[in-house]
């Protein structure tokens, strides 16, 4: 890595399926702390990507380095230093908000002390602590989104990768969900996150955007509006998508 | 260890916060059982007969008699034509029609020699043999007696024949829920073992815990070991509420020795849950592997001996039943609760069954894939 503020490296990612090829040559860096939008229409490739960045799917050729690791040989070691929610955030319907907390936490290996004061914590300050022997699946979407969130980021990871987190809900949980990402942000980790929302965009440090598999830009909002002409994100998208 | 730990405890949460769970483990075997002692029953005990009578002699009249007294006949009348009598089969009103034709008596005095026709509806082949085996019986002996009487001679000073008496050994009574029971305990344990853990691991990629699950640094053989223990120690504790019930309410027999038993179940679960595992790598849903493991589990059941000895299946037949795993352990617990078979008889089945167990365990750990 020439550069240690850099904490995701893509060089050349490529992946098929087939003929298909869903990832065509990426190259990108995400710095150490910053929040970075990786935005693209549908079956753009998003999801491809950021599947093989969290060691979830190979990729066909290039290089890959996440959290100081090689995505091909520290899998592994690259697994105990990111966090993962995807698009169906996975808690168990069948655990209450606590015991999904306990099982995840416990997974990571970390100890039941360090458990039980970290989710006091969590729930005192996600203001869950009455519900927390309800059943996941008696949640309200927007409740189990945010708690789905910092289930993820319980183990402290230097990257937590977020898949379209913000499907389905309405803007005010929206607008709460960010502020936790901000937060999230500003005590370290690095986020990673995909959304169809342009306005989301905006709260970006940096926003790479996707079509058909390739990066088709790659800057900062203020910058993208300004290379594009428009007044906000919505239009550098379009302008992008319809491959003007 | 702290690791392992946490799936154990989710994993028994969750097994036993399903409402359904609870309920299988006790009542389904209890169920089992009393619809097997009811229902599996081989022995007649009513055989409706229907006598067609072209002779009307003494014999036939006679004849007719033996089988009316018989416990295991009802008589359901007599007629004069052979259409009467096919009508009563047609009609399923009788399951055995006897025919006696014209000069029946006649015959016997003149020729020595005489003929009657039975006919059995034999719509269950099983039962139709049961018919004609009682049918059998009851003509022997009054054959018996008509040559006695005509020969003249006093009933004690039988004419020399050879008298065959029969003992049945490990199940004396020939009796059928004896049999079965055992077979029952098998079906029970490998219901437990292969389709629940089957199902549960495919629901978590149905629900994409999966997913989650695997980005995190979890070994593949710890959640493998945390998915299986539960099921494994749910299905030994299944064999021995079943074994109690057996035991208590239907008189299982239990002649060899029980940790023998456990130790063979042991090792066969692994088989089994290994199974399940390897299923559940091929299916994306539930759905999907219901249908996989009832294939496997409707063949093997049938091809295992449960219901006729796997000696008299045809040789193709006894050569698949090497890879199912269902057949060893019917031998097996038959042997031990039946006969009291010790670790010796049984060596060849306990150590297919752990070579069995170890490769496909390793088979399906194999195939089981955190990435794709």
């Amino acid at each position: 890595m020439e550069n240690p503020e850099n904490i995701i490296v893509v060089k050349n990612l490529v992946k098929r399926y087939g003929d298909f090829t869903a990832n065509d040559n990426l190259c990108f860096e995400v710095r150490k702390g910053e929040i970075f939008g990786f935005l693209g229409a549908n079956g753009a490739g998003k999801t491809t990507a950021i599947r093989i960045l969290c060691g979830l799917s190979y990729p066909t050729s290039g290089k890959i380095n996440v959290a100081g690791f090689d995505a091909y040989t520290q899998r592994e070691l690259i697994k105990r230093n990111i966090g993962y929610m995807s698009q169906k955030f996975s808690l168990y319907d069948d655990l209450t908000i606590a015991e999904n907390i306990r099982f995840y936490a416990g997974i990571y290996g970390l100890s039941q002390k360090v458990i039980k004061s970290r989710t006091n914590q969590l729930l005192h300050r996600l203001g869950m602590e009455e519900i927390r022997n309800r059943l996941i699946r008696d949640v309200p979407l927007g409740w189990k989104q945010k708690l789905a969130f910092s289930v993820a980021i319980f183990h402290n990871p230097a990257v937590v990768f977020l898949d379209e987190p913000t499907g389905g809900v309405d803007p005010v949980t929206r607008r709460q969900f960010w502020e936790m990402i901000n937060e999230a942000a500003e005590e370290g980790i690095t986020v990673f996150v995909t959304t169809h929302y342009m306005d989301e965009a905006e709260y970006c440090d940096r926003v790479s955007i996707m079509v058909d598999g390739k990066i088709a830009a790659l800057d900062t909002p203020q910058n993208l509006k300004k290379s594009y002409k428009t007044s906000d994100m919505n239009g550098v998208f379009l302008t992008l998508a319809r491959g003007e | 260890m702290r690791i392992l730990i946490s799936i154990l405890q989710k994993e028994f949460i969750q097994i036993f916060r399903n409402k359904v769970m609870l309920p299988f483990i006790f009542i389904v075997p209890i169920i089992q059982m009393v619809v097997l002692v009811f229902a599996a029953n081989l022995e007649m005990q009513e055989i409706r007969f229907y006598t067609v009578d072209l002779d009307l002699s003494e014999t036939s009249r006679k004849l007719r008699y033996e089988f009316s007294a018989s416990p295991f006949f009802r008589d359901q009348g007599t007629g004069f034509s052979l259409g009467e009598g096919e009508e009563m089969l047609l009609r399923d009103k009788a399951d055995l029609i006897l025919v006696f034709d014209q000069g029946f008596e006649e015959k016997l005095r003149k020729e020595n020699l005489s003929s009657i026709q039975l006919l059995i509806n034999a719509i269950n082949s099983a039962k139709a043999g049961l018919v004609n085996a009682y049918s059998e019986a009851i003509i022997r002996d009054f054959n018996q007696d008509v040559r006695l009487e005509w020969l003249g001679l006093p009933a004690f000073e039988a004419i020399e024949n050879i008298d065959i008496s029969y003992s049945y050994w490990y199940n004396p009574e020939l009796n059928y829920k004896i049999y079965m029971l055992p077979a029952i305990l098998v079906i029970l344990v490998t219901i437990i073992g292969m389709f629940l853990t089957a199902m549960n691991l495919v629901r978590e990629k149905e629900m994409g815990t999966a997913e989650q699950i695997n980005v995190t640094p979890i070994r593949k053989f710890h959640f493998i070991i945390g998915k299986l223990l539960p099921f494994w120690v749910i299905a030994l504790f299944e064999l021995a509420f079943g074994l109690t019930i057996g035991k208590i309410f239907f008189g299982l027999p239990i002649l060899g020795n029980l940790a023998l038993l456990f130790g063979f179940a042991s090792i066969y679960l692994m088989a089994i849950l290994g199974l399940g595992l390897l299923l559940s790598t091929f299916s994306e849903t539930q759905q999907q592997v219901m249908f996989l493991t009832f294939f496997f589990m409707l063949t093997f059941i049938l091809m295992s001996g449960i219901f006729t000895p796997v000696e008299s299946m045809p040789v193709w037949a006894q050569k698949v039943n090497i890879v199912n795993p269902f057949a060893y352990f019917m031998r097996v617990i038959r042997m031990i609760l039946l006969k009291g078979s010790g670790f010796h008889d049984i060596r060849h089945e306990f150590i297919s069954m752990f070579v069995y167990a170890v490769s496909i365990l390793s088979l399906s750990v194999w195939r089981y894939r955190k990435i794709h």
